[in-house]
């Protein structure tokens, strides 16, 4: 029965539609799946076993159709599920269990997909490793003495694992999309806007977007299609018609991308990857050449600023957005014994319950907030986002899409990132500028560098979300995808 | 020194910022209900109780009020602007920060116009500006109720969100002796004219108004001194009390040689004076920032054209138009606009009363009575139709003037309508010719001597069996129909 989880999200959708499965069967496939292997992936912080066969069940007993009925999936556990707990891999959130579901949420559970449960990440979103989770890392299932990529490496292990068929993320500066790449699975970011915020615990407001993972191009878009569109609870929620990323992904199977014009980002072709990477995207480069996409060199010359102007604008908003975990209405509370004040209880749960990449990151923008630092930091930050905004406008005069590695280097060992902070947020230096900019990018394995995954880039205009699918679906047709070995 | 003294030494510059509770249905950035008194935290839910995850989103009636507010003080609104929040830990205030506005502000750089004792002041307002209201905590455990001795503190999130507008003057000098009185008639004007807008109950004493006075003393030709601030300010005397008291401690201390410091004060209702709070130097820094989670506010040119548009009358030139009507003199005026009753008397005039009629009740009885249960005259129990009832009551001849106290009585205890308090009390004129036919008569049995007094034509000595007839009815006969009917019984008619 295990084969069910080698199969895509599209193929089990049609064969529960069609009664050849029952999705029962598919979501014990895969809770059996999870209980095998996760003793060493650990990809879950919370398995829901029961919540997800419920669901099942509904889809059996006919109440719910739709493209994706009974299709399992995995959920970052930064986005609220009702009743089932959601810490966002945080001590400070241990135990709560959301009197509410994220509107996403909400979507999945309307479509009829069971979910299988939490996946882990670096605790608030704050990583590219999953290193920072304070319930302990998620491997590889490539090599399981290297990170998944963070931070939302829980659902990419999972799908890369073949615990989940889909998966979904959020990205902030690349979250979605360096795990993908590293576990050799498509990870999307859809524009800023185009899914709802409502239910995810914020890091970023301006940055964050959840967005769909999975192993294939066009499972994604079917993911993607389900979580999208206007949210009135979201003031930040586009209220535009979903670009039609399903039918893209189909159209870009077929293998023709002629009249499609590719920007290479210059700044980004050059020196600052791992030579494997540079390689394997070249080799991708000409591959989609060869189906008749016209490839133009684009300079964006502010994109060298993104990443700092990111750990000024990100850790700012971050610093107000987790000012609310106190200890006063939910979660853990550290030091009330009577004996102390308020203010001390606060700052004794928020020293006990936040990890130490979340303490520099609220350090770092409380400090660039600062009455007298502002206009340096943040203010400074915020024209750097409009110059780079630019600099993506300009391009898209010129090209239909901008292409890069997803990230400069493959999935790296434990430990070996973690003493100096900068080196860790350069995972994330080619993922950056789409958040600042708000437009859409996705990643999709374009091959191996030493039998690790390389991710390929394609990012869009905002609201062009189904461009990079058409041009991934293609990628993905000549290049084929790539399995990990078996665990 | 004395008052006097101290305004010949020194000027006074006085500033206000006033908070305002709109009354909007739903709180400003969620569908939760703003009923005021509801049990404590059931007007809650994830936005308001900032639960991880949830989002606000702007109550378009909260933008609608504010604009109004703006437009009223004359001022310019603008374009394009954004929310931003101001960060600091209070365990009242569920993010741990406040979504209000910083530097780009909704309305900005209007004005008010003020009189007091016949002159016009103008009073400048910098900025009109939304946020939203915090929670409330209560101590419980200690002897005080303060957080001081407290063995626990208590939340209560209803408040949570409730959309607050702050209404911040320009420094306003050269105002003199007369600072506290133009400081309290600013504070009556701007809450007459945000009650006319009908966007707000204005209700200094529970809250849905508040006032913070700054106040700063320098010699004249000298620049402006250092300012305190005064909270705690919660009724229109007690803006006036304390700008002049602290006019009168600031003074003391320069007259010492003493230097001001820049601080937060608290007004004692009880002893009148100021008393230091948090000082300023040591005051949080709010690290303000535009609010990602809000989209920018840019309010369509029509729409602010139509809501000027549609403005309801200025207080002042309504106050002028009603005084020519009513036939009263400037200072009766505002009186009734002190009472807060210049609607409540146009009400029951609209119900059918006089208006020296429907005056005389709000002003005398009914405010009397306010006063005595320290409430709003709105709130004193009785309604401006009653009050037309009752006066149509006493120009039918049904009651006389002290009769007509009591059934005011009776209503504003709840009794009902004036005609079934006079039915209830049984406390009708009497009219009935018998019942007064024999009450005369047993009158001019029961004193033959004066009954013949005033048949030789001493006129002036019915009096006396007058009140022997209103004793035997217990006041309930109309005394001139007594006195009518005793001088036709004797035939001198």
């Amino acid at each position: 029965m295990s084969d069910l989880t080698r199969l895509s999200a599209a193929s089990l959708s049609k064969m529960i539609s069609s009664r050849e499965l029952s999705a029962v069967e598919v979501t014990t496939a895969h809770l059996d799946r999870i209980a095998a292997v996760e003793d060493r992936v650990h990809a879950f912080l919370h398995v829901d076993a029961e919540g997800a066969l419920d669901a099942a069940r509904r889809v059996d007993a006919g109440e719910i159709t739709g493209p994706l009925a009974g299709v399992p999936i995995a959920v970052k556990d930064v986005v609220t599920t009702k009743g089932v707990p959601t810490t966002a891999a945080s001590k400070i959130l241990e135990g709560w269990k959301p009197p509410y579901d994220a509107t996403i949420v909400e979507r999945l559970k309307q479509a009829g997909m069971p979910i299988l449960g939490k996946t882990n990440m670096d605790e608030f979103a704050m990583g590219s490793s999953t290193e920072y989770s304070a319930y302990g890392a998620t491997n590889n299932p490539w090599d399981l003495g290297r990170i998944p990529g963070g931070s939302g490496g829980g659902s990419a292990a999972a799908i890369a694992a073949y615990e989940a068929p889909l998966a979904i993320g959020t990205d902030t500066g690349g979250s979605i999309r360096q795990p993908g790449a590293v576990t050799g699975t498509v990870g999307a970011k859809p524009t800023y806007g185009g899914t709802s915020r409502y239910g995810l615990i914020a890091f970023s407001s301006s940055l964050d977007t959840p967005g769909p993972c999975g192993r294939t191009v066009e499972d994604t878009a079917l993911l993607h299609a389900v979580m999208a569109g206007h949210d009135p609870r979201d003031s930040t929620s586009i209220n535009q018609p979903v670009p039609d990323v399903v039918a893209a992904a189909r159209l870009g199977k077929n293998g023709d991308l002629s009249g499609v014009k590719l920007g290479v980002v210059k700044e980004f072709a050059g020196d600052g990857s791992e030579p494997g990477v540079l390689n394997s995207f070249k080799e991708s480069l000409e591959a989609l050449v060869k189906l008749g996409a016209e490839i133009v060199e684009v300079s964006c010359p502010h994109f060298e600023y993104a990443l700092p102007a990111y750990y000024l604008i990100a850790p700012s908003e971050a610093s107000s957005n987790l000012a609310r975990f106190d200890g006063v209405r939910y979660g853990l509370r550290t030091g009330d014994d009577g004996s102390r004040s308020l203010e001390e209880v606060m700052s004794l749960t928020r020293e006990a319950g936040f990890g130490p990449e979340v303490k520099r990151r609220i350090i770092l923008g409380t400090y660039a907030l600062s009455s007298g630092y502002y206009d340096a930091y943040y203010g400074q930050a915020q024209k750097v986002r409009t110059l780079i905004t630019r600099d993506f406008q300009s391009a898209f005069e010129q090209v239909d899409v901008l292409v890069s590695p997803t990230t400069p280097f493959v999935a790296f060992p434990f430990g070996s990132r973690t003493s100096d902070p900068y080196q860790m947020y350069l995972a994330d230096l080619f993922t950056i500028p789409t958040n600042l900019y708000g437009g859409p990018a996705i990643s999709v394995p374009c091959g191996l560098s030493e039998g690790l995954p390389v991710g390929f880039q394609i990012m869009a205009p905002t609201m062009a979300d189904d461009r990079m699918y058409r041009v991934a679906a293609a990628l993905e047709s000549a290049v084929g995808s790539f399995t990990p070995p078996e665990l | 020194m004395t008052y006097d003294e101290i305004l010949t030494k020194y000027e006074p510059v006085i500033g206000l910022e006033t908070h305002v509770e709109l009354g909007t249905r739903t709180k400003m950035f969620c569908g939760c209900k703003t009923d005021f008194g509801a049990e404590p935290n059931t007007q809650v839910c994830p936005v308001c109780l900032a639960l991880p995850g949830a989002l606000p989103v702007a109550n378009r009636a909260g933008i609608e009020a504010t604009i109004r507010i703006g437009l009223a003080l004359n001022c310019d609104i603008a374009e394009w602007c954004r929310m931003a929040r101001k960060n600091y830990f209070y365990p009242d205030m569920p993010k741990n920060f406040q979504t209000s506005q910083y530097d780009e502000p909704l309305c900005t750089d209007g004005y008010v116009d003020v009189t007091v004792n016949g002159t016009e002041y103008r009073i400048g307002i910098e900025r009109v500006h939304l946020e939203e209201d915090t929670g409330k905590t209560l101590h419980v455990g200690g002897a005080t109720g303060r957080i001081h001795g407290a063995t626990e503190s208590l939340v209560d999130y209803n408040r949570a969100g409730i959309p607050l507008v702050e209404i911040v003057t320009k420094p306003v000098p050269g105002l003199g002796a007369l600072a506290p009185e133009i400081a309290k008639a600013y504070v009556a004007e701007l809450r007459d004219i945000v009650r006319s807008l009908g966007v707000s109950d204005v209700r200094m004493e529970q809250g849905s108004m508040r006032c913070d006075v700054n106040t700063s003393l320098n010699l004249p030709g000298e620049e402006w001194g250092t300012r305190t601030e005064t909270k705690n300010v919660n009724s229109l005397r007690s803006v006036e009390r304390a700008v002049r008291s602290e006019i009168i401690r600031q003074a003391a201390i320069l007259d010492d040689g003493g230097k001001i410091f820049q601080e937060t004060r608290h007004f004692q209702e009880t002893t009148g004076d100021t008393r230091p709070g948090r000082s300023k130097e040591t005051a949080t820094d709010y690290r303000y920032f535009p609010e990602p989670d809000l989209v920018p506010i840019a309010p369509d040119p029509a729409w602010v054209a139509s809501l000027r548009e549609s403005l309801p009358e200025k207080p002042s030139v309504k106050r002028a138009r009603l005084r020519e009507d009513w036939g009263i003199s400037e200072v009766d005026m505002q009186s009734v606009t002190n009472a807060g009753a210049v609607e409540l008397i146009e009400e029951t005039i609209a119900a059918g009363a006089s208006p020296a009629g429907a005056r005389k009740w709000w002003m005398g009885e009914l405010a009397r009575r306010a006063n005595e249960l320290d409430v709003d005259l709105a709130e004193v129990g009785a309604t401006p139709a009653q009050v037309a009832a009752l006066q149509k009551l006493v120009d039918a001849g049904k009651l006389n003037d002290k009769l007509a106290r009591q059934v005011l009585e009776g209503v504003v205890a709840g009794e009902g309508d004036p005609a079934d308090v006079m039915a209830a009390r049984g406390l009708e004129v009497v009219n009935d010719t018998g019942a007064l036919t024999k009450a005369v008569d047993d009158a001019i049995a029961a004193n033959p001597e004066i009954a013949a007094k005033i048949r030789d034509g001493k006129v002036a000595a019915a009096g006396a069996l007058v009140g022997a007839v209103m004793k035997t009815t217990r006041g309930q006969a109309d005394a001139k129909a007594v006195r009518e009917l005793l001088l036709e019984r004797l035939g001198v008619s």
